[in-house]
């Protein structure tokens, strides 16, 4: 199998413009999927394996076979509040490829018989948000959007909605109170978004990714989409390369590549003179992956075994400057910042790792404060609405599983060994001197 | 100083795609309770709107004051306080006044491996301010941010929501320099 297979971004530039969208095929698939049964796109979506690209991997076919049917109304909820950190690829898809999107929500649409659809798009990312309103009314102006769309009967509504800075909001039960005009909280689940998600209405909600999928599943026809990828993990996946590489940026390839092929193949590797540390393999969330670990495919099954979770996507590389102290009180942070407090475990786990993080960074920990650190985490871990709290601690408990020594060391001479060379120093630490 | 990896990795914006040019500012000059009743049009329930009404008030008056929260409950029918519990929810409602250019460093894992933290110092030296605080002459609100999905082009930073990718710690007196002849050009 080919490690360059593109399917979703197999083009230089953009296609902005409809025309250019047009031209490459587009559209055709909603104009073919509009004259069949809408059960028709709901079974090659099934069949085609995809399982969802924002995160969790459910598979996406399953997740819309779970809308009770001819309940109205019923809605599509885009997920484009891309803030997992490290992931940067649906934003490019937005940008280079906004059509696809289009066409991918209003066939689901029609498939799921949605009575409006709403992207939900992060409020940070204006340049995307202007490109999909352009991309929008383009379609509109196409008869691809709007009332009776080609001919066929069906409306297509979409609302695109922006948010206005919150990482949970992420989280599809937190979206869902989010666009609802409430504070971005997670709900309970059951029930679950099928049956009363968006305003009680039974309600599906699909990545940016998996969305823009859905015309070329279309085109290929599932099983031929199927025939990608493994057993267990379909077709291809955007991931966002980052960190201590030498050609960071978004990279397609089927789901039977290697981190390997990803971070040496198309990543140009590390910067000259630096060696790697850790990955992460799938946002800050993940549990790190060790050097020798680079072997280890992308897929979602093979990166659970490694111990970690294919998450986002997104792939980080830690140099060996780098101080997993400064690290884990990074990412912490973060964590502790985005809980939105509703649950205690989370609220006071995270402001606790952090509060323990930072007094080993500062050298000032007492001794055993490591184990107390993870007697934190593992106190967070399943026992929260939604997955903010284990996000702290699944990284955190996994950088002092493999960096104990590290951290023990910090303890045991009262600061950061790291302080000079680690390029996270400057956030914790002032600079020696400004000239 | 080493130089910061922005300018090692100077490969990585070959892969960038190219960003839109910005849309003109919405001409749009009717009342802002008239505006705000075009976007709760849009939604099945008037509350969907109360967050875009937020954000319409907060482009008109540059923060949410009191008089911004009265404005947005009166044209959605919501009280001040539940349209502050909304904002104060959410990181780009500004509670407080804000300098004319806000600019905001994201500092999050992947931006700081690749020099966040010089691109912060160096706007803290080139402004006297550290992040949380405006200037005195109102000009510049400095803040960090958590991740603003720029990773592979760090470290980003955002100008009034305009990203700049990447703004290695050499390039911001430079663009320092730029904002304050815009802001003497009335710009």
């Amino acid at each position: 199998m080919t490690t360059d297979l593109r399917i979703l971004l197999d083009f230089d530039g953009d296609r902005r413009d409809i025309g250019d969208y047009e031209r490459a095929g587009g559209y055709r698939q909603l104009t073919k999927a509009l004259a069949g049964a809408p059960e028709d796109v709901v079974a090659a979506v099934d069949a085609s394996g995809i399982r969802g690209r924002g995160g969790a991997g459910f598979p996406t076919g399953r997740k819309a076979s779970f809308l009770p049917k001819d309940r109205k109304p019923a809605y599509l909820c885009v997920n484009a509040d891309e803030s997992e950190p490290g992931t940067f690829k649906d934003r490019e898809i937005m940008l280079r490829n906004p059509h696809a999107l289009i066409e991918g929500v209003i066939t689901m649409s029609f498939g799921i018989g949605a009575t409006s659809a709403f992207i939900y798009i992060r409020g940070e990312y204006r340049a995307e948000f202007e490109v999909l309103m352009a991309a929008l009314e383009q379609a509109r102006e196409r008869g691809f959007v709007g009332a009776d769309v080609l001919g066929s009967g069906y409306d297509a509504t979409v609302v695109l909605h922006r948010g206005a800075g919150a990482y949970i909001c992420g989280e599809e039960t937190a979206l869902l109170s989010s666009l609802e005009g409430e504070r971005g909280q997670p709900r309970s689940k059951p029930p679950f978004p099928a049956v009363a998600g968006l305003y009680a209405a039974p309600t599906l909600i699909n990545n940016v990714e998996t969305l823009a999928s859905v015309p070329y599943i279309l085109e290929m026809g599932g099983a031929a989409y199927a025939e990608i990828g493994t057993e267990r993990s379909k077709g291809t996946r955007v991931f966002s390369l980052s960190g201590n590489v030498k050609r960071p940026g978004n990279y397609e390839m089927p789901l039977t590549g290697t981190l390997r092929e990803l971070i040496e193949g198309h990543g140009g590797g590390m910067p000259d003179g630096r060696t790697m540390k850790a990955i992460i393999p799938g946002g800050s969330s993940a549990p790190i992956l060790m050097p020798d670990q680079i072997d280890t495919h992308i897929d979602f099954e093979s990166i659970a075994a490694a111990g970690s979770m294919a998450g986002s996507g997104a792939i980080i590389v830690i140099d060996d400057r780098t101080c997993m102290v400064q690290l884990a009180l990074r990412v912490s942070e973060f964590y502790k910042h985005e809980s939105c407090g509703k649950c205690t475990p989370c609220r006071e786990g995270t402001r606790w790792g952090v509060d323990i993080i930072r007094r080993i960074e500062m050298g000032e920990a007492r001794q055993g404060e490591l184990d107390l650190l993870l007697n934190v985490c593992d106190r967070i871990l399943g026992n929260c609405l939604c997955p903010l709290g284990d996000a702290m601690a699944m990284p955190v408990a996994s950088y002092v599983t493999h960096f104990r020594d590290e951290f023990q060391r910090h303890i045991d001479e009262g600061g950061c060994p790291f302080t000079e060379r680690s390029p996270i120093s400057g956030l914790y630490h002032e600079p020696a001197a400004v000239s | 100083m080493e130089p910061s990896d922005a300018q090692t990795l100077a490969g990585a914006r070959e892969t960038r795609p190219t960003w839109p040019a910005p849309l003109p500012r919405s001409d749009d000059t009717r009342p802002l309770y008239d505006r705000i009743q075009d976007v709760i049009a849009l939604y099945p329930e008037r509350k969907s709107a109360v967050v875009p009404a937020l954000r319409l008030a907060q482009d008109e008056y540059g923060w949410l004051s009191e008089q911004a929260f009265d404005e947005v409950a009166d044209a959605t029918g919501f009280t001040p306080a539940f349209c502050k519990s909304v904002a104060s929810f959410y990181d780009m409602f500004r509670l407080t006044p804000t300098g004319r250019y806000e600019i905001c460093v994201c500092t999050n894992v992947s931006c700081a491996l690749v020099g966040a933290a010089g691109t912060m110092r160096a706007f803290e030296r080139e402004l006297g301010i550290h992040p949380g605080q405006t200037s005195e002459d109102g000009l510049f609100t400095l803040k960090t941010v958590e991740c603003y999905g720029g990773c592979g082009w760090g470290p980003v930073v955002s100008v009034n929501e305009r990203y700049h990718e990447p703004l290695p710690a050499e390039q911001v007196p430079e663009l320092i320099a730029q904002l304050r002849a815009d802001a003497e050009a009335g710009a």
